[in-house]
């Protein structure tokens, strides 16, 4: 049967980091987003109520929640700042999921206490200049030399990349070349872990985004890194199936983060509209403001159901690669269309840097773009429909 | 148990102080719409704390969140065991309701005998709906224990409570040998979130219910009957009035002046 009602155990955990982003993280968003500053003491305490260990098992260090736990904690962080949920989604769907799924006991043991806890980061390198959707177009190498990994390339993009508690970077680089079952080659792609400080490793200059100010995002340099040979994370030549695995699970996330934003546009609007007034009454008396935040409201329901449902399946162990495509992409749209339609409704207010529908404004166009972008979504929906 | 404590932390289940209050017929709250008093996240903070410092429940140490209230009263005590505690009393009986603090803490203090030996009870400095701040002070001497009132910070040293209570003009430090009533402002400590994990933990945990007959308290002694003291009427507050806004035309000078005489504050 078809029940989209929250158990009590995961409806409390939403209402508790409600809280926590009401009370916490958005008195400091504006100064953060403006100052492009990394919101140390807001990751300190999220680290301090679990929520980075929130789908590990206890035995590492996790919260013994599972995925679907962690896309509520994003809707509710997204709602007020999406700097700081993108942190959060970034460390544990690509920087601590990997390890737990891919990783050796050693390597697990390692590093999921301290991820899971908050207390490091880590990032996950895929893009490139000329490779993001398309992995195959991968340029960054990795070539074994007396029992080191030599990686030798840069990166795009990468989040949580250069942080004072960044402890590594996860990245895939070309290892080989292995041949098809038609006799031709291809390229054999690895997944490589390269921590902080390996002399030849630099996160570049963070980048002068359009949003997600408060989130870290650099370029990264490799000039002859080496590490040890046991750094390579999962099988030799797996690289980007497991990546793509993950991948999935991450447009779940941001679905949920994108209808945390389109919720929150909400939100702030219907309070607005009951506040502001202009021609004797209050702008939410007049139908062309009613609609339009009704359409608003409608979309963040939409999203909230797709994700929902596209979680529901992943934990049943079901196919669910379709529905996460559908769910990001109807997300990733409700949260850019209400922002846009918030604005309007604050009017030039609105257009104020430091007002949270400015915020959400710039923030969201990243939601169509990454973790697959808009096109991306709809080519897994297309090709699922066997077109 | 060498020096493990077996602390009581008096909870309060109150009206929201995001939603407007509203009085009802009896003229008493409406409690619906309500949650743990933001001030009882405090005395329960410093008793985690101290339960933590000294090994927690594997060494010993208990927590206890003890509440008195009508059946929703309970969803205070599911959030202090989500947040910590280690198990939750609720003290309810329809006798009890219209209680003034005079009756509430002598309900109290039976159901706190009633638990056997607890080395300190610690409370908030109010709670958020009544305000009287009187519950701790009177169960303390209730208890026949010693009190230590509006604590910004709290050290148990062996079998001695020190405090440290702020003044306008001055500090002092203050002890007392365990057991002890404490009650602690929202300057001691930064009340943590629950995770998920104590969510999941509190659904194990355990919330007794007590009765007055259970705690040995007669119904005549406590609800409005008990009490010493009865709201004789509450009215809501009238709105805010608009300020008076002087333009200056001139004689801005003279109209300030003349307001503030009608005032009567010059």
């Amino acid at each position: 049967m078809v029940d989209f009602q929250l158990a009590d155990e995961y409806r409390e955990l939403s209402d508790t980091v409600r809280e926590f982003a009401d009370e916490v993280v958005a008195p400091v968003s504006a100064k953060h987003d403006e100052e492009h500053s990394f919101p140390y003491e807001v990751i300190a305490q999220m680290g301090e109520m679990g929520l980075f260990g929130l789908p590990f098992p206890e035995e590492h260090g996790g919260m013994g929640g599972d995925f679907f736990a962690l896309a509520l904690a994003l809707e509710q962080l997204g709602r007020v700042d999406q700097s700081v949920a993108i942190t959060l989604e970034a460390a544990v769907s690509l920087g601590a999921m990997p390890i737990y799924r891919f990783g050796t006991d050693e390597q697990k043991e390692r590093w999921l206490p301290v991820l899971a806890a908050g207390k490091a980061l880590a990032g996950f390198g895929l893009t490139e200049p000329e490779a993001g959707s398309d992995a195959g177009g991968t340029k960054t190498t990795a070539r074994l030399d007396s029992g080191h990994w030599v990686v030798n390339g840069s990166k795009e993009f990468i989040t949580n990349s250069g942080t004072d508690i960044t402890a590594f970077v996860t990245i895939t680089a070309v290892t080989g070349t292995e041949k098809r079952p038609d006799g031709t080659e291809r390229k054999e792609i690895s997944t490589i872990i390269v921590p902080r400080g390996t002399p030849g490793f630099r996160a570049e200059k963070a980048y002068s985004k359009v949003g997600w100010n408060a989130s870290d995002t650099h370029p990264l340099s490799f000039k002859d890194a080496r590490v040890p040979e046991e750094n390579l994370l999962g099988t030799r030549g797996r690289g980007y199936a497991n990546f793509l695995s993950v991948l999935d699970e991450g447009r779940i996330a941001i679905a949920a983060l994108g209808t945390g934003a389109a919720q929150g546009c909400v939100d702030l609007s219907v309070k607005y509209a009951k506040e502001r007034r202009a021609f004797g009454s209050a702008i939410g008396t007049y139908q062309g403001i009613q609609f339009k935040i009704a359409r608003m409201q409608a979309r963040a329901h939409t999203a909230r159901l797709a994700y929902y449902d596209a979680a529901a399946r992943m934990l049943a162990g079901k196919p669910f690669k379709t529905q996460a495509a559908i769910a990001k992409l109807v997300a990733g749209e409700a949260a850019m269309d209400n922002a846009r339609d918030a604005t309007q409704v604050f009017g030039g207010y609105g257009f104020i840097n430091e007002s949270t529908v400015a915020r959400h404004y710039r923030d969201s166009k990243i939601l169509e773009i990454g973790e697959g972008t808009t096109e991306v979504q709809l080519m897994l929906i297309a090709r699922e429909l066997g077109l | 148990m060498g020096d493990s404590l077996k602390i009581v932390v008096l909870v309060k289940h109150v009206p929201d102080a995001q939603f407007d209050r509203h009085i009802g017929a009896e003229r008493t709250l409406d409690r619906s719409e309500s949650i743990l008093s933001e001030l009882d996240e405090y005395p329960l903070e410093a008793a985690l704390q101290l339960s933590e410092a000294r090994g927690g429940e594997k060494a010993g140490n208990e927590v206890i969140a003890l509440t008195m209230g009508g059946p929703d009263a309970a969803n205070a005590l599911k959030k202090a065991l989500q947040i910590g505690a280690g198990s939750g009393v609720h003290l309810t009986d329809e006798a009890l309701a219209g209680s003034d603090a005079a009756a509430t803490s002598l309900a109290l203090a039976a159901a706190i005998r009633h638990l056997g030996d607890v080395d300190l009870v610690i409370a908030g400095m109010a709670s958020t709906d009544g305000e009287t701040s009187l519950v701790p002070a009177q169960l303390a001497e209730r208890l026949g224990l010693p009190q230590l009132t509006f604590a910004s910070s709290l050290e148990v040293d062996g079998r001695t409570a020190r405090i440290q209570r702020d003044g306008d003009g001055h500090s002092e430090t203050v002890e007392a040998a365990l057991p002890a009533v404490v009650s602690v402002t929202d300057q001691i400590n930064e009340p943590r979130y629950p995770n998920f994990k104590g969510i999941l933990a509190a659904k194990k945990k355990k919330i007794r219910t007590l009765s007055l007959a259970e705690i040995g308290v007669d119904a005549g002694q406590v609800g409005a009957a008990g009490s010493l003291t009865w709201v004789a009427s509450a009215e809501p507050r009238p709105a805010r009035t608009a300020g008076t806004v002087i333009t200056d035309e001139g004689d801005a000078g003279v109209k300030l002046v003349d307001f503030l005489a009608a005032q009567k504050l010059i």
